[in-house]
């Protein structure tokens, strides 16, 4: 079991580690005090006892001892942008990354909003770092520079003659140092931020903490209980809140059977929401009583488009529109002339593939505490999202109130996966209605059967693929239409109308960028069933480029030729992509036969960033059973800010793909779901999971995102080691026993 | 008629029914909440527990049964983050999302308690009651070989 990390020199252990005193996750939270009314105010919105010393900038304050405070703008579920995001602003102030704290940025999008989300403070899409970085590279650098002015005048030497050690200004020629402390405390600063020029930050080769590994800020806590997630919170006065929702959207609740519930102890009372039923109790574990004895005791009404929907019967619909050029679709992307140079090719090939609904299972179900002031004017939240913005934002929608009179404490989150960021936060709304009713905070507690039901999945697509090879076998031209049931517009209206009307979750992926092909064309068959879909890790890209790299293999089956030797050739004017393609080629040994395995590959460009994967699989024919055994991956996402988390978030990418390639599945019945638990929605286990080899490409590029960039690669390359085992293409995921045997026969 | 045990070598109560899982008592009623819930059924291994030193789901665990008897959270496997656990657990840097590894981490207290020197094997056997959607299973390997190795 290696996992490689292609960085000459970088020692995992020589990074400096943050201790728990400092960071301040944990025993704190990751929490924040805002004053209500004054949200729009920087400097009241800083936490004074959080944010101590001088206030060189919002984002960085500097006490006398020499503590560095940075502030985070990105929410944490696992990711790491808690460590990674102050990180940049450390490195170009140079600062001694032992005395720096960590804290959670308050809600002003103005000030700390993500770039990569138009400015909303949302963390989603793998582009933290991404977005982030320029912008915090100059704020560190900025403040370095104040504080090295300050130093100068102090010192009575040209500003010329000074240069910094982490958390230091040097003057050389006398030897005299000033710690960054010392100067912060009779610092002046300047009316206007001086301006740094793109030449005056820092080369890589001088990165001190960028490309280096330090201890994830928040760790120490998740490893003895004491990191706090918004499950673990109580606030004084609390009470208890479960909800059972309609099972369908837009269904709410007709009859309900009082007696049922009323007769549980510790139950306060029953209040009907428009898309449900809640609950309010004592203690919690009334709460989980009177959810159970939900069940039964509601009939709905059938409002919304959901009802009388069937999976199973709906995906034919979708793949049998997709395969009729005839039925009209809506142009996502588009290159040369494809309709025309498809009627001109040699060969046509064309294929139907097909991808069912996959849920999120973020292992902390979701929950939040909602506390309404008497006159329901003011609210404040505890609870953990993917955006500070939304989580405000539906709040005062749903009470009629101005944003800054929605107070957010935040926390880290048991997983996200993009479960987390949809527009209306509907798990942070039912404990507002709830506290609402109720006169005093509740906390309201998802089950996991809730989690599963009220899901909000990876959407059903059908895919319909063409492709037109010239005489030589050339690919000339490309036609892949996609049918899918619509997310963005379900999701976030408001960016599906920003974005031009098109459903990027549902299409991002099926354009080709990186590969050689002339014509291309991409089209989009919308299809709103009425389920409850979501980005979900991945999105678009692991149905789109399954379909894509799949069907590479099933051409590069009809040509004769190796499936890694296609992609070299498609790769000819994407060198990037190249280099990661013979770097994991090599590591697995590719051209190597292995006994009764097979190999199957696949690249992948994702908002940058470049990946390539090779999977070594074993099939048991009688049973239809697939097992994974190794699993290679190179990637080059630029800088790698925090390699190996780099190496990590691929690690648990691998392994999220493998879930929806092998296992992982939703179906609908009647509008509704079918599963409930982790019995009937597997996810993989440690007895599942292949050994993970991962290399990390490191360039001088502008670093992108790792969050997910891997999950689309699981499926095709299992299903390539399949046709190299069998001849036989799968079509279809997850790649269930049942349907591996059907294929086979 | 409230019902005694211990947790983490002090005498605690709990008037709660009991048919109660402990996981909540442990959780709401004594403010331990190092120890998770992620399924309650008994299929994640988020609330995992030591009852009388060995491994429990305590969302499966009726408060009932353990009138009398030792239970240990995570909270209490060391005074200070120092079992050869926690600290392999941060070598290796297996926390992502953190949720599932208080779980995580009793489960393999119990396998190392029994068996001082597993093989990868053991390893995999006796953690696979427990998931983790972060997919740091191959952390968790290593972390649990390098406890062994340094324990």
């Amino acid at each position: 079991m290696t996992t490689e990390l292609a960085i000459a020199g970088r020692d995992l252990s020589a990074g400096s580690v943050l201790s728990r005193r400092q960071v301040m996750i944990g025993a704190a939270g990751l929490t924040f005090a805002v004053a209500l009314g004054r949200l729009d105010d920087a400097s009241a919105a800083t936490p004074a006892a959080e944010m101590t010393g001088r206030r060189l900038s919002p984002w960085v304050s500097i006490a006398g001892d020499g503590t560095i405070s940075i502030m985070s703008p990105a929410t944490e579920m696992g990711q790491g942008s808690t460590t990674s995001l102050p990180l940049i602003i450390a490195e170009e102030l140079d600062a001694d990354w032992s005395n720096v704290r960590i804290v959670p940025a308050p809600p002003i999008e103005a000030i700390y909003g993500n770039p990569g989300f138009a400015g909303q403070m949302y963390t989603a899409a793998s582009n933290a770092v991404t977005s982030y970085f320029r912008p915090l590279r100059l704020f560190g650098a900025q403040v370095r520079r104040v504080l090295m002015e300050n130093a100068a005048a102090k010192l009575g030497v040209p500003l010329a003659e000074l240069s910094t050690e982490p958390s230091m200004v040097v003057h050389v020629k006398s030897g005299r140092r000033l710690g960054y402390g010392e100067i912060a405390a009779f610092a002046e600063l300047p009316a206007k931020a001086p301006e740094i020029k793109p030449d005056e930050l820092k080369k890589p080769g001088a990165f001190r903490l960028i490309s280096r590994d330090v201890m994830r800020a928040e760790l120490p806590g998740k490893v003895d209980g004491s990191a706090k997630y918004a499950i673990d919170i109580e606030v004084p006065g609390m009470i208890y809140g479960a909800v059972l929702r309609s099972p369908v959207e837009g269904g709410g609740p007709d009859r309900i059977e009082e007696s049922k519930i009323r007769s549980i102890d510790g139950v306060i009372r029953i209040v009907r929401l428009p898309y449900g039923v809640g609950v309010l109790t004592g203690t919690a574990w009334a709460a989980l009583a009177a959810r159970r004895a939900l069940d039964g005791a509601v009939t709905w009404m059938r409002t919304g488009t959901g009802w009388g929907f069937n999976s199973e019967t709906g995906m034919e619909a979708f793949a049998a529109a997709a395969s009729n050029l005839k039925v009209p679709a809506t142009e996502w992307d588009r290159q040369g002339n494809a309709p025309e140079e498809m009627t001109k090719a040699a060969t046509v090939l064309e294929a139907t593939y097909r991808c069912d609904y996959a849920y999120h299972a973020q292992m902390e179900p979701l929950n939040a505490i909602a506390s309404v002031s008497p006159q329901g004017d003011a609210v404040e939240l505890w609870c953990g999202t993917q955006s500070q913005s939304l989580a405000v934002e539906a709040t005062a929608k749903v009470l009629g109130i101005p944003r800054d009179r929605v107070k957010l404490n935040y926390y880290l989150m048991g997983g996200g996966f993009g479960r987390r960021g949809h527009r209306d936060e509907e798990f942070i709304v039912d404990a507002v209605l709830l506290a609402k009713e109720a006169g005093k905070p509740v906390k309201v507690l998802w089950t996991r059967e809730d989690d599963v039901r009220n899901g909000r999945f990876r959407p059903i697509t059908a895919h319909h693929v063409r492709a037109g090879l010239d005489a030589t076998g050339k690919l000339v031209a490309w036609h892949h239409r996609v049918a899918g049931d619509r997310v963005t517009p379900y999701m976030d209206t408001v960016r599906f109308q920003q974005g031009g009307g098109k459903d990027y979750i549902l299409m991002r992926g099926v354009e080709l960028k990186s590969y050689d092909i002339p014509h291309q064309a991409t089209d989009q068959l919308y299809r709103d069933t009425g389920v409850r879909t979501s980005p979900l890790r991945g999105i678009g890209f692991t149905a789109n480029k399954f379909v894509t790299e799949a069907f590479l293999d099933e051409i590069a089956a009809k040509r004769g030729i190796d499936p890694v030797a296609l992609r070299l050739e498609l790769l000819k004017n994407t060198p990037r992509g190249r280099k990661v393609v013979e770097r994991v080629a090599a590591l697995a040994e590719w051209g190597r036969k292995r006994e009764g395995r097979g190999l199957g590959f696949a690249f992948i460009d994702y908002s940058g960033t470049l990946t390539a994967g090779i999977a070594e699989v074993s099939l048991e024919r009688g049973s239809g059973q697939i097992r994974v055994h190794n699993f290679w991956c190179a990637l080059d996402c630029g800088i790698p800010v925090q390699p190996d988390n780099v190496v990590a978030q691929t690690e648990s990418s691998i392994v999220y793909g493998l879930g929806m390639a092998l296992t992982e599945r939703i179906s609908i019945k009647d509008g509704a779901v079918e599963q409930s638990n982790f019995y009937d929605y597997h996810v993989p286990r440690m007895n599942e999971v292949p050994l993970m080899h991962i290399e990390v490409v490191a360039t001088d590029n502008h670093p992108t995102g790792v969050g997910q960039m891997a999950t689309p690669l699981v499926a095709p390359a299992i299903a390539g080691a399949i046709a190299q085992l069998t001849g036989v293409h799968l079509r279809h995921t997850p790649f269930t026993p049942e349907r591996v045997k059907k294929a086979l026969a | 008629m409230p019902i005694g045990f211990t947790v983490n070598g002090k005498a605690a109560s709990t008037d709660a029914p009991p048919a109660t899982p402990l996981l909540w008592v442990i959780r709401e009623g004594l403010k331990l909440t190092g120890t998770k819930f992620g399924c309650g059924t008994g299929l994640c291994g988020a609330c995992i527990v030591h009852i009388d030193g060995k491994r429990a789901f305590s969302c499966q665990t009726q408060v009932s049964e353990i009138a009398g008897r030792s239970v240990t959270t995570i909270e209490g496997l060391s005074p200070d983050a120092s079992h050869a656990l926690q600290k392999a657990w941060l070598a290796e840097r297996v926390p992502q999302c953190g949720y599932c590894q208080s779980g995580q981490i009793m489960n393999a207290a119990d396998l190392l308690k029994q068996n001082p020197r597993p093989t990868r094997d053991e390893i995999v056997a006796h953690m696979s009651t427990n998931i983790c959607r972060c997919g740091t299973y191959q952390r968790i390997v290593r972390a649990v070989e390098r406890a062994a190795r340094e324990a």
